[in-house]
Order: C-alpha cells, then sequence, then structure tokens
C-alpha cells in the first residue's frame, strides 16, 4: 500500500497552482494587511507631533511602504507568464504538504476545543497526533505506536508539568488524576 | 421532661458538630500548583516583590502545592488583570502596581479592580525625587529654582517607568504644584531609569527607594524629598551619612505634592471567604519572615497592611484619587 | 591588572571544589536541555532549582544556576541547525547556514563549530570582564536613547542589503516585521496600537512565536514536498568529525576576532545577544571572500553568529550585576535569587562582596570548559536524531514547536498564529520572500522606535542629536556608511581605477 500511494502521489505532475496565482494572492493580502495598518495608525495621529512622531507615525508609513511595494509584487505577479509563470506547487508535491497541514491543525484545535466543544488539552492531543502520524504516514504497527506516543506524552508532562511547573492546557484525563 | 434533656442533648451535640465542622470546611488550600501574575515585565519593583515572596515561601515552606511567578505587562499589564479577570480558578493570585486604576483609565481596557477579589494590601511604595550626585541642588526648591531657570527649548528631563502610569502622574502634579514644566521620558523599567539618571540622560527622576537604593550607596544619585506626607521610618544609615529617615518629605522641602502606590494582592472573581483567608494567613507568614523585613527595610517600604473592609475602602478612595489625577494630567481615554 | 590576577586566583580556588565541580557539570547538562527545548528557557530551569540553593553557599548557587545559563546558551544551536527551529532568539542566525550544513549532511560539523565558537565567543568575553569590568561599567552608562538609536540603526545596516531577493519583496517583508513589531502598548505614549480592541493582540507578536512558525513549521512544509524525510540522515556519527572540524576552524580566526569585538560590545551597550549574532553574521558575510556563498552552508556563516552570541550573552551579565539591570528573564530570575541571599547588585557588589564575585567570574571560565567538552562529546549523540524516521521525528518537532509558542505567553491564540506564520514562511520561502530582514525588523522594531523617539523628546523633533556627541555621532556615521557601503566600495574602484 506503501509504494502504490506514492507512486499514484508521484505520477501527478500537473500544477495545483500556478506561480502567478499565489505571487498575486500573496501580494493582494499583503497590501490589505498594509492598508489596515495605515488606517489604525491614521486613527491614533501619524503627524510630527511638537516632541518627534506620533504614535501612528512610522505605523503609517509601515504600512505605506507595505502597500506600495505589494501594488508592485502584484504588477510583477500579475505580468508571469511562459516559463517564468511555471507551477508553484505540484499536485503530488501539495498532498503531502497537506498530508502534514491538516493533521497539525487539527491537533492544535484539539488543545483547547473549538466553540463549546472543550479541548482535551496538550498532551492527550500529542498523543492522538503522534499515533495518527505514525500510522498513517509511516504504517507503523501499533506495538511502535503506542510505547512512543504515550511516552513522549509522558516525557513531557514530567518535563513541563511536574518537574518545571509550566502549567499547560490540560483535559478530562489529567484531570482524573488530579492536575486540572 | 426527659424528651426535653433528650432535645437539649442533641442541640448541644449538633451545636458542637456544626463547631467542629466549621474549621474543616474552612480550611481551604490549594490543591495544585498556584500561579502568581505579576501584571509588569520582570525586574522591576512588583516582580522583585512577587518573586522574592515565591522565594520566600519556597525556603521555608510555607506552602504545600508549589507556587510559579509567571510575567504578563502586555498592554501596561492589561494582560495579567484580563487574565486574572477571566477565570474563576482561585489558584491564581497578582500583584497589583498603579497600573491596576491607570491601565483601564488610559487605554479603555475592560477591567476595573472590583472584578477581582481584594486579598490583603502587603505595602505601599514611596517615591522619592532623585537628580545626579553632580546636580549642586541641596534641596527640592533648589532644584525646582533650576526647573524654572531652564528655557522653553532645553527643558529638564524626568526620567520615569512607563507612560501614562504612576511616574508620569507625579511629574504633572509635580508640575501644576510648582508651575513648572519638565520633559517626560519613559521608560520600560524603574532599574533602567535609574541607570540613565547616572549616566545622565535624564536630569531627575522620581523612581521606588529600592530601584535607585544601589546607586545612592555607591554615591552616584542624590535623594532630594519623599512623595509621602511623613518621613519613611528607617533609621539606619544607608550612606556613610544618610539614612532613609533623613530624606525630607516634598511638603518639608516647599513642594507640596505626595504619592504612594499599593503593593496588594488580588485573586479571582468568586473566591470564597476562606480562600482568600488561606491567602491571607500565608503572606502574613510572609511578612513575619526575617527576609521580607530585610526587604521592607532595604526598599523603604510603608508597611501599612490591610485587609478587608478598610483594604477595600483604601482602594475605593484611591481609584477616586487615580481618576482626579489622570484627568487633570489629560490623560483619560478619549476616544 | 595585577589586582584582577590575584582576585581571580582567589575566585578559582573558591570556585575549584569537587562540589562545584560536579555542580557544574550538572547545571550545564540541563541548561542544554532546557535549551533544546523552546517552550523552556533558562529562566525555568534557574527558577525551578533556586529553592534547592537556599541550602548552599551564594558562591555554589550561583555557579549553578549560571552554569544553567551557559547550557541553555550551548543548546540553543542544536535545533536550528538540526531542525531550523531556533530554540532561543540569538539562535536565529544560526540556522542560515548551520541548517543547510546539517541537510548536506554535516550537522557534525556545523554542531561543532557552533560549540566551538560559543566558548571562544564567552572566553574572550570572561577576559575581557575580568580585566576590564570597571572600564566597561562606565562606557555602558554612556549609553542613552539616541546611543541605542544609533547602535540599532547600526545593526540594521550591517544586515541589509545582504538578501538575495527582489528588492521590493525584501522591503516588504522588512516591513511587515516592522509592523507587527508595533502592535501592542506604544510605551511612549502610552496607546495600544494595531490592536483592534483585541485582546490577544494587546501584548503584540512575539518574536519567537513568528519564528519557530515561520522558520520551524515553514521549513518542515517545505521539506516534505520532496518527500516525507529529513535529508541529513547521512551524517557522520563519530568523534572523529569534531576532530576535522578543529583543523578547518583555525582558518577562520579573523571572523572569530571581529565576532567577539562585535559581540561584547552590544552584550555591554544595551543591544544584547540576538542583534549581536545577525550583525556578526552580517559584517562576516560582507568581510568574507566568499560572501556569495553565505546561506548556502558556510562553516563561516555558524561561527560568526555564535561567536558573537554568546560574547554578548556573556558580558551582558555585567551590566547586571554593576548596574542592576537584568538583560534577560533568566537574569531576572537570578536577580531575585541574589536578593534572597542577601546580596545587592550594583556598582558596590565589587566592593563589598569581592569572593561572591570573583568566584562567579572564576566559574565563567570553569563552567564554559566544562560545557564545552560536555556538548562535544554529545555532538554524535544530537547528530543521530536525524536518523530518527521521519514519521516518528516530525510530530515531535510539531508538537515541541506547539509547546514553545504556548509557554511563550501562555495563550492558546500564540498557537494558532504560530500555524498562521507557518504557512506564511512556506509562502514566502517559495515566493523569495527573504524571512531575515523580517525577523531582524520584528526583533529590534519597537525597541529601534522607542529610542529614536526617547531621543527626540524634548529637541522639538530635532534629528541632528543623533550627530550631538563623539559617541553617538561615530556609530551613526559608521552605520551610514556601512548602508552605502556597496556605492562607497564603487566609487573607490571607480577611482583607483582612474588612478591606474
Amino acid at each position: 500500500m506503501d509504494t502504490g500511494q506514492h507512486e499514484s502521489q508521484a505520477a501527478d505532475e500537473r500544477p495545483a497552482a500556478s506561480q502567478r496565482t499565489v505571487e498575486c494572492a500573496v501580494a493582494v493580502l499583503l497590501l490589505l494587511v498594509g492598508a489596515v495598518v495605515m488606517w489604525d495608525s491614521w486613527r491614533i495621529g501619524a503627524g510630527w507631533g511638537e516632541d518627534g512622531p506620533k504614535s501612528g507615525y512610522f505605523p503609517f508609513y509601515i504600512g505605506l511602504f507595505i502597500v506600495a511595494g505589494s501594488a508592485i509584487n502584484l504588477w510583477n505577479g500579475l505580468r508571469l507568464k511562459g516559463e517564468d509563470n511555471g507551477a508553484f506547487v505540484l499536485k503530488s508535491q501539495f498532498a503531502l504538504v497537506w498530508s502534514v497541514l491538516w493533521p497539525t491543525a487539527v491537533f492544535i484545535v484539539l488543545i483547547r476545543g473549538i466553540g463549546p466543544v472543550p479541548g482535551v488539552g496538550i498532551y492527550v492531543a500529542s498523543m492522538i497526533f503522534i499515533a495518527w502520524f505514525m500510522r498513517r504516514l509511516g504504517q507503523y504497527s501499533w506495538l511502535k505506536i503506542l510505547p512512543i506516543g504515550v511516552g513522549v506524552s509522558l516525557y513531557f508532562f514530567i518535563m513541563f508539568e511536574v518537574w518545571f511547573k509550566v502549567p499547560l492546557p490540560k483535559g478530562p484525563l489529567e484531570a482524573l488524576f488530579g492536575f486540572d | 421532661m426527659k424528651t426535653q434533656t433528650m432535645k437539649r442533648i442533641t442541640q448541644a451535640l449538633m451545636a458542637a458538630g456544626i463547631a467542629l465542622a466549621i474549621p474543616f470546611a474552612q480550611a481551604w488550600e490549594p490543591t495544585k500548583t498556584v500561579e502568581f501574575i505579576v501584571p509588569a515585565g520582570t525586574g522591576g519593583g512588583a516582580d522583585q516583590m512577587a518573586r522574592l515572596i515565591d522565594g520566600i515561601i519556597k525556603k521555608n515552606n510555607l506552602m504545600k502545592q508549589p507556587m510559579v511567578v509567571i510575567n504578563k505587562g502586555g498592554g501596561a499589564g492589561a494582560e495579567g488583570f484580563l487574565d486574572v479577570k477571566g477565570t474563576k480558578d482561585p489558584h491564581k493570585i497578582i500583584i497589583t502596581l498603579s497600573n491596576l486604576f491607570t491601565t483601564p483609565m488610559a487605554q479603555g481596557t475592560p477591567f476595573n479592580w472590583k472584578d477581582l477579589t481584594p486579598v490583603k494590601m502587603l505595602a505601599l511604595d514611596q517615591f522619592v525625587l532623585w537628580v545626579h550626585a553632580d546636580n549642586p541642588a541641596k534641596t527640592a526648591k533648589d532644584y525646582i529654582e533650576q526647573v524654572k531657570k531652564t528655557p522653553a527649548d532645553a527643558r529638564k528631563k524626568m526620567g520615569g517607568t512607563g507612560s501614562k502610569q504612576e511616574d508620569q502622574i507625579i511629574t504633572v502634579a509635580l508640575e501644576k504644584q510648582t508651575g513648572t514644566k519638565f520633559t517626560y521620558v519613559p521608560y520600560k523599567g524603574g532599574g533602567e531609569v535609574a541607570t540613565q539618571l547616572v549616566g545622565k540622560h535624564v536630569d531627575s527622576t522620581v523612581n521606588n527607594p529600592i530601584e535607585a537604593v544601589a546607586q545612592w550607596r555607591a554615591g552616584n544619585l542624590k535623594p532630594l524629598c519623599v512623595f509621602d506626607d511623613m518621613r519613611m521610618p528607617y533609621k539606619a544609615k544607608v550612606t556613610d551619612t544618610m539614612s532613609w529617615n533623613d530624606i525630607p518629605t516634598c511638603k518639608e522641602a516647599g513642594v507640596d505634592t505626595d504619592y504612594v502606590m499599593l503593593r496588594g494582592i488580588f485573586t479571582t472573581p468568586g473566591a470564597t471567604p476562606d480562600q482568600v483567608k488561606y491567602y491571607v494567613d500565608l503572606l502574613d507568614k510572609v511578612r513575619a519572615t526575617p527576609e521580607w523585613k530585610e526587604f521592607m527595610e532595604r526598599g523603604a517600604f510603608n508597611q501599612t497592611a490591610l485587609v478587608g473592609k478598610e483594604y477595600v475602602d483604601w482602594i475605593a478612595k484611591n481609584e477616586q484619587l487615580h481618576m482626579n489625577l489622570m484627568k487633570e494630567a489629560g490623560f483619560l481615554k478619549t476616544n | 591588572m595585577i589586582e584582577s590576577i590575584t582576585s581571580l586566583l582567589q575566585g578559582f580556588t573558591v570556585a575549584l571544589t569537587p562540589f562545584n565541580l560536579m555542580l557544574m557539570a550538572i547545571g550545564i547538562i540541563l541548561g542544554v536541555l532546557i535549551g533544546v527545548l523552546p517552550g523552556l528557557g533558562g529562566a525555568n530551569g534557574v527558577a525551578i532549582l533556586l529553592p534547592l540553593t537556599f541550602t548552599m553557599p551564594p558562591t555554589s548557587a550561583i555557579i549553578l544556576l549560571s552554569c544553567i545559563y551557559w547550557g541553555a546558551l550551548f543548546g540553543g544551536a542544536i535545533t536550528s541547525i538540526l531542525f531550523n527551529i531556533p530554540g532561543e532568539p540569538w539562535s536565529v542566525a544560526t540556522t542560515f547556514d548551520g541548517y543547510p550544513l546539517a541537510q548536506q549532511g554535516k550537522a557534525g560539523q556545523a554542531l561543532t563549530s557552533a560549540f566551538t565558537s560559543s566558548f571562544i565567543g564567552a572566553f574572550v568575553a570572561v577576559v575581557m570582564i575580568t580585566f576590564l569590568a570597571p572600564f566597561v561599567a562606565k562606557l555602558a552608562l554612556k549609553f542613552g536613547p539616541k546611543e541605542n538609536f544609533s547602535v540599532y540603526l547600526l545593526t540594521f545596516c550591517a544586515f541589509v542589503g545582504m538578501s538575495k531577493g527582489a528588492p521590493w519583496k525584501t522591503i516588504v517583508a522588512m516591513m511587515l516585521g516592522f509592523a507587527l513589531a508595533s502592535v501592542g502598548l506604544d510605551n511612549v505614549t502610552g496607546s495600544l496600537r494595531l490592536t483592534f480592541g483585541q485582546e490577544a493582540l494587546l501584548k503584540g507578536f512575539n518574536f519567537l512565536i513568528a519564528v519557530i512558525g515561520l522558520f520551524g513549521i515553514g521549513e518542515i512544509l517545505l521539506t516534505i514536498e520532496e518527500g516525507l524525510v529529513f535529508k541529513g540522515a547521512k551524517a557522520k556519527l563519530n568523534m572523529q568529525v569534531v576532530l576535522e572540524t578543529w583543523k578547518e576552524l583555525p582558518k577562520y580566526w579573523k571572523t572569530s576576532l571581529r565576532s567577539s569585538a562585535v559581540g561584547c560590545f552590544m552584550g555591554i551597550v544595551p543591544g544584547g545577544a540576538t542583534p549581536a549574532s545577525f550583525m556578526a553574521y552580517g559584517v562576516a558575510k560582507r568581510m568574507s571572500p566568499d560572501g556569495n556563498d553565505f546561506g548556502k552552508g558556510k562553516v563561516e556563516g555558524v561561527v560568526a553568529p555564535e561567536t558573537a552570541a554568546h560574547a554578548a550573552g556573556t558580558s551582558a551579565l555585567l551590566p547586571m550585576l554593576t548596574l542592576g539591570v537584568p538583560g534577560s528573564p533568566t537574569a531576572a530570575v537570578l536577580l531575585g535569587g541574589l536578593l534572597i541571599w542577601g546580596l545587592q547588585p550594583g556598582p558596590l557588589l565589587f566592593v563589598e562582596q569581592k569572593d561572591f564575585v570573583w568566584g562567579l567570574i572564576a566559574s565563567m571560565y570553569l563552567g564554559n570548559i566544562v560545557g564545552l567538552i560536555i556538548v562535544l562529546t554529545c555532538v554524535p549523540l544530537f547528530a543521530a536524531i536525524l536518523r530518527i524516521p521521519f514519521a516518528i521525528i516530525a510530530p515531535v518537532i510539531l508538537v515541541i514547536c506547539a509547546i514553545g509558542a504556548y509557554t511563550v505567553n501562555n495563550s492558546m491564540f500564540d498557537v494558532y498564529m504560530m500555524l498562521v506564520f507557518g504557512v506564511l514562511g512556506y509562502l514566502f520561502k517559495k515566493l523569495d520572500y527573504p524571512l531575515a530582514p523580517l525577523v531582524l525588523a520584528l526583533v529590534l522594531g519597537d525597541r529601534t522606535e522607542e529610542a529614536f523617539r526617547q531621543a527626540l523628546l524634548g529637541t522639538g523633533g530635532d534629528l541632528s542629536v543623533f550627530f550631538s556627541n563623539g559617541l553617538v555621532g561615530t556609530i551613526t556615521t559608521l552605520a551610514l556608511t556601512l548602508l552605502f557601503w556597496p556605492l562607497v566600495s564603487k566609487l573607490l574602484a571607480m577611482v583607483r581605477s582612474k588612478w591606474k
């Protein structure tokens, strides 16, 4: 199964996104960020007061530079074509990136939960995350996964919670043992 | 008749039972690590005091559960206060600076001391007017005369911690009282302010005693007056010639301004009386140690320590005071 | 001078007891462990061990605690080189060449050069403290807002113009760093900027979170495009590599010397270790004949920032002792310890507590030697981490990153931001937006602006204050010369060719 999956991915050499699309998208995003920075700085005063620059002076021009720079980058991005406008990322590559990115996002959400759904704490989330990763991307047997997943989480627990007294987010399982 | 006696006995027994049960119910103790929040950065006055309390507790085994000091100084302390306000877990206490009052007033951050549960006032921190040892001024009056003589484009610089906080409030109050004008230069920490004065990058400061004492002893700084209505009580010599008690009050020196800063402890909203009592008792034990007494003397603290209603009244009165000072100085958030 | 030497020898007799040597070893090992994990800093280790030290004599206590500090300094380089994740802020510049080296299977060389350079940097700084302490303390006092600003300007100028990316992308990246740095409270006026009423934004963006995301997570995403493996697994795993690298290192003596000077200077003035490492990297790149190969895995590119960071980290202890101003969270916790032991940091510490001070200085020499021996022996062990299969080590690294981001402010928001920075780092790397200027602007942005505005207070906005005395004028001029160096050198070349 391992090799089969990888071969089918490797075969997919089509681009997931072109250089131009991503270049322009990032430029637009940064342009918006710059505009927001400028707007908020203008609000708090972007002038030169009696004792030098006011609060918003530097951020305002910083925002201006971001907007101007991004506009130029956008223009350059739009003009990309032919050889310069290659694939930003191939579908096969993106599949690999995605296979790591989404579980990481889920792992982070699991820690504290989302909205009314409570989280399970960082230690349990880490255990699940490591186990999932080893199983899906490494095809390890549960005999190896369990000791590593539990061991690593336990190690962090002892290191942070017990030894160095650094409180990390915890969930119902830790509460059972009197750590909450 | 018999039944009557029985009834009485049962009543008495029950009363005794309740009496016995009360201490059990009252004796709350932490069941896990207590977080000690400092709404300021590392190295300042509040941080030093919190770390000293933590050290005393650990050294004398005053607590069964561990304690950790956590700095949450973001947004002029708003980060720390909002953190404590946002939880019901009483395993969290916070030490205050004047930013308990000034931060919500200056920035409109949504918290007020009433959101927290007051535990105990530990001490009041004094403010002293310091100049460089080379400054010819012998009294506060001399220095104010110097300030009056400087032209508007080369004003004397007053260094202080933060902006629109206690140091700047005192500076503005001083200006109003004496009809002078300073250029206030804000720095991030009290230790830095003292060093900047030694390096003559500012002309004076209103450092707390603990922040400047090392430089005073080394002969680099000179205290002019203390911003309180009476002199500091410590008569042991700090330098070869002077004790804290030898520093006149600013009123004596002809500059009628006073200000003290609360070093108090609060805990999370909704903490029960026995939880508060636990912390009060703990802090009383801390206050009884020689280390604490030495710290109080070295930092020339005003050792007023209030609890309960008196503490609350004091806070309420001071909130009003800060409101007036901030309003006069034009520091209230307008938009 | 002679007095210093006799005091130091006395210090050695205080520090050189079997008990103290054992404490040094324990401290170093603990420190390395702490330094490796981005979630734990020297401050945690010192805070936890502080109560233990109350039963010891103060000199032993400070030896144990300061060795944790040295250990953490050494440890910070390990994750930077192996995984591109800076364990501590001053290790960022180490990733620029350390990580490429590791990817080429030269993790052993990179680690050995990093450790050895750290040692040399720290050693030079201790020698300076030993003999020049009074002079150095006086120099530190000369730095007010305008002088600080000129130092920050110098850092930027030494570093800028180095990246080879498209100019507008470099500008946008740098400005984005400045924008992120200005989020939160403006200390000069006490008003909030760019927080949009959001509680989570009050404290601003911490540098470490951005770095863990941009470098650590971004790099993992970039690596796996090529398949689910880490490169560099073929690193040699024996002690041979240490000796081989040592043969090569003397070639870079000029870089070491320059970086030590930069580090010592930045440690005394309030610049600190992080700007020192960037500045030294920038200077080394300009001065080196193979400057263009920097960033592709040059040993010199590891030597420069590590030497400077440790020279700065060590010399920064001097202002802490003589002025009582802690330069880092670790130093603040140490200060708390000094107070409990009844020692008062300040100008008189050197006079009143001679034994303590010279014991501490002696322990700096010994602690660094003990530390170097310990970490060098472990080089093969550290390099072996790269052999752990990807499917096991990758999730563990991601967990460590999440913990690290959380512990900076105990805030989940920071962990979410870390992932956002991770994606941003991936996109920026692929689109050739340079990350180094962004990081530098983020770490120095608010301090630079604050110093600039503090300096202008009361001047009516007159920029000539940055040339108002010899010190600030010299540094500002030096900074501007460095900034326009490419132009200046071209002009010089033209003049020279015409002359011929």
